[in-house]
């Protein structure tokens, strides 16, 4: 029954538009609302009946058939959390009724996406799923053809087509090897031949497809553009979890169910997760615009999730799938907070606040959660994912990369610390006497946010046995 | 062979003419125009599927959205117009010099990509298979993806084009 996770949102929208016209507009939220937490349910109880069982009728009729194991539940469960957040933001920031329902289509299309990118079993079906969700993001981008904006998508286009034409190529190549375009055929097909040039071409062109779509260094040129001038909504889906999923859950997703782990893709993830870390961090140290340095940020700890997963063993991809997991919700709130201070204060600009804390504290306590959750300070999730991974490369020898991952600990700290200072903390700038706390609906989801980043850091045990670990079984097969 | 050389330079100077052009209807038009020559190449090299896909989708649909599309934005003035080519020509005066260039520094090094392995790789007679089975009996869920991909490309025309000429 999973092909109901890309069959109903398609019908619904079907509905919505078709059927119905203007009169379901202001049904569209709560039916995006219903479907994401259906998606969020579905994934945190994973119960086989729903997702080992066919829908026999409908199945042989599309002929759709996925597959599911515990990382794409990880995916799942974050898609649906990181949307449902977009949607309650873009609720009350998107004032026009047209314009929103507008949004809500293209949100929902972007989630049928990133859906099929997480349980496709087919290199082909996953280039169609990739390029949904690009299609959908370069919309989102420039939804209120701002300059800026338009530039960002346009930024966002050009180097997204130059990884299709590299993806394109690849599976091109690895259709003509195997025959067959899905999964467990290419593998073995690659198997008989892994030292072939095609092979080393195919492999090598199509990850490098995905760093730029992943926004890793040095691809990441699009990235900070794209999210600094998209709309606040937008830019939480997109850096919570539009480049992961179609970046770095890709990336692991084929190298563990397409091409297979090797050492010297092992040493290539580690030095562009380590340059990415680096880089982002430096770079987010030097800006004065709020969303620009979470972009910075999202670079720098995506770095983390592929040093973790390029150390190639079991305790290393774990932390790096954790990770995923709490960098998608800690980044979202951190956007959530800048989206309510730009619907409070009117800019992004630090250098114009300061002492937000006491006019809005709920964003201000919140921020602060996100901030040490993002530099690995315990009990929060952020901590215990770092920790993995830093274990995963000291006990792979990499001694060198363990201390990059620390000092980068140390970077992300002061950065974030100097964000909060001059955004939240000190004497209220002038001008801002009369500021509010951000609408309710951001709050709730601030709040809901920062209340899963302290309860899964809190309740460790149980998430890492429940979701983390069981991710062993897949590296083992 | 001669043919199929004269066919891509065709091809080239179409696909400038596409991007360095002045209007938007004129790179539309010139963008239908590169599509018709990739067609006639892929005739020509024995993938007539391929072709009627490009001939039907890139030249024909693609170009009619396009069109109506651009009905939608506010044309230009001249002045405007003339001011964009010479900004524009500015900006890539150097771009046949670099292809040259380029084209030489090729030449000199005498690039070869060995590709025999996919030319051993395709089965013979791949061409023929029958694309209504590839379409409806083993692909349905790409084509599920292709309409995704329309209604997109439909939430994208109204979000960013309509309205834009009244503004």
């Amino acid at each position: 029954m999973p092909s109901l996770l890309i069959l109903m949102p398609l019908a619904g929208i079907m509905i919505l538009n078709f059927a119905f016209g203007r009169t379901m507009k202001r049904s569209a939220f709560w039916f995006a609302v219903v479907l994401f937490l259906i998606q969020i349910i579905l994934a945190i109880f994973h119960h086989p009946v729903f997702w080992s069982n066919e829908l026999e009728m409908v199945d042989r009729f599309f002929n759709v058939s996925f597959s599911m194991d515990y990382i794409s539940f990880i995916a799942l469960l974050s898609i649906g959390i990181v949307s449902l957040v977009s949607l309650l933001v873009a609720r009350c920031s998107i004032d026009n009724e047209e314009d929103r329902f507008n949004f809500i289509n293209l949100l929902v299309i972007a989630s049928i996406g990133m859906s099929g990118i997480v349980m496709v079993k087919d290199v082909f079906s996953l280039y169609v799923f990739l390029e949904i969700t690009a299609a959908a993001s370069f919309i989102l981008i420039a939804f209120w053809r701002k300059r800026r904006a338009l530039e960002g998508a346009f930024k966002y286009i050009l180097l997204s087509a130059i990884a299709t034409i590299m993806m394109l190529t690849a599976i091109a190549l690895l259709i003509v090897l195997a025959g067959d375009p899905s999964f467990s055929v290419i593998k073995s097909a690659l198997g008989r031949s892994s030292s072939s040039f095609m092979v080393t071409l195919a492999v090598g062109i199509f990850i490098c497809g995905l760093f730029i779509k992943g926004g890793l260094v040095p691809f990441h040129g699009w990235l900070p553009d794209a999210y600094s001038s998209a709309p606040a909504p937008v830019a939480i889906l997109l850096a919570g979890i539009v480049t992961k999923v179609v970046g770095i859950y890709t990336i692991m997703r084929v190298m563990i169910s397409l091409f297979g782990f090797s050492a010297s893709m092992g040493r290539v993830f580690m030095f562009i997760g380590a340059l990415s870390i680096l880089v982002g961090a430096f770079a987010a140290l030097g800006q004065r615009d709020f969303k620009r340095m979470l972009a910075y940020s999202s670079i720098s700890q995506i770095g983390y999730i592929l040093l973790g997963f390029g150390t190639g063993t079991t305790i290393g991809i774990l932390g790096a799938v954790f990770h995923f997991f709490n960098h998608a919700i800690f980044k979202s709130l951190l956007f959530v907070n800048s989206a309510a201070v730009e619907d409070s204060v009117g800019t992004t600009d630090m250098d114009k606040m300061g002492g937000l804390a006491s006019r809005m504290p709920i964003t201000g306590a919140t921020s602060v959660i996100a901030l040490l959750s993002a530099c690995g300070i315990p009990p929060l999730a952020g901590f215990w994912s770092k920790l993995i991974i830093i274990l995963a490369l000291w006990k792979s020898g990499h001694v060198a990369y363990t201390l990059i991952a620390v000092f980068a600990s140390v970077l992300t700290l002061a950065y974030l610390l100097s964000m909060q200072r001059r955004t939240f903390f000190g004497k209220l700038a002038d001008g801002l006497e009369d500021i509010k706390e951000a609408h309710t609906r951001i709050r709730v989801a601030s709040i809901i946010l920062a209340a899963i980043t302290v309860l899964v850091g809190v309740f460790f045990p149980l998430m890492f046995d429940n979701f983390i670990l069981p991710v062993k079984d897949i590296l083992l097969r | 062979m001669t043919i199929n050389l004269m066919l891509l330079t065709a091809m080239i100077i179409a696909a400038l003419w596409t991007v360095m052009g002045r209007s938007l209807l004129k790179a539309s038009i010139g963008l239908a125009l590169t599509s018709a020559i990739i067609t006639i190449l892929m005739f020509r090299l024995d993938s007539p599927l391929a072709a009627v896909f490009e001939l039907s989708v890139c030249t024909g649909l693609i170009t009619a959205v396009f069109v109506s599309t651009i009905s939608l934005t506010k044309p230009l003035t001249f002045p405007e117009i003339k001011k964009l080519s010479k900004d524009r020509n500015k900006r890539f005066r150097y771009l046949p010099m670099i292809i040259i260039l380029v084209g030489m520094a090729l030449a000199y090094i005498n690039l070869k990509m060995d590709f025999s392995a996919v030319r051993e790789a395709l089965p013979e007679g791949a061409h023929e298979t029958d694309v209504r089975n590839v379409l409806w009996n083993t692909r349905q869920l790409d084509i599920f993806g292709q309409i995704i991909m329309i209604l997109t490309g439909t939430f994208g025309v109204i979000i960013l084009f309509k309205g834009t000429r009244k503004r």
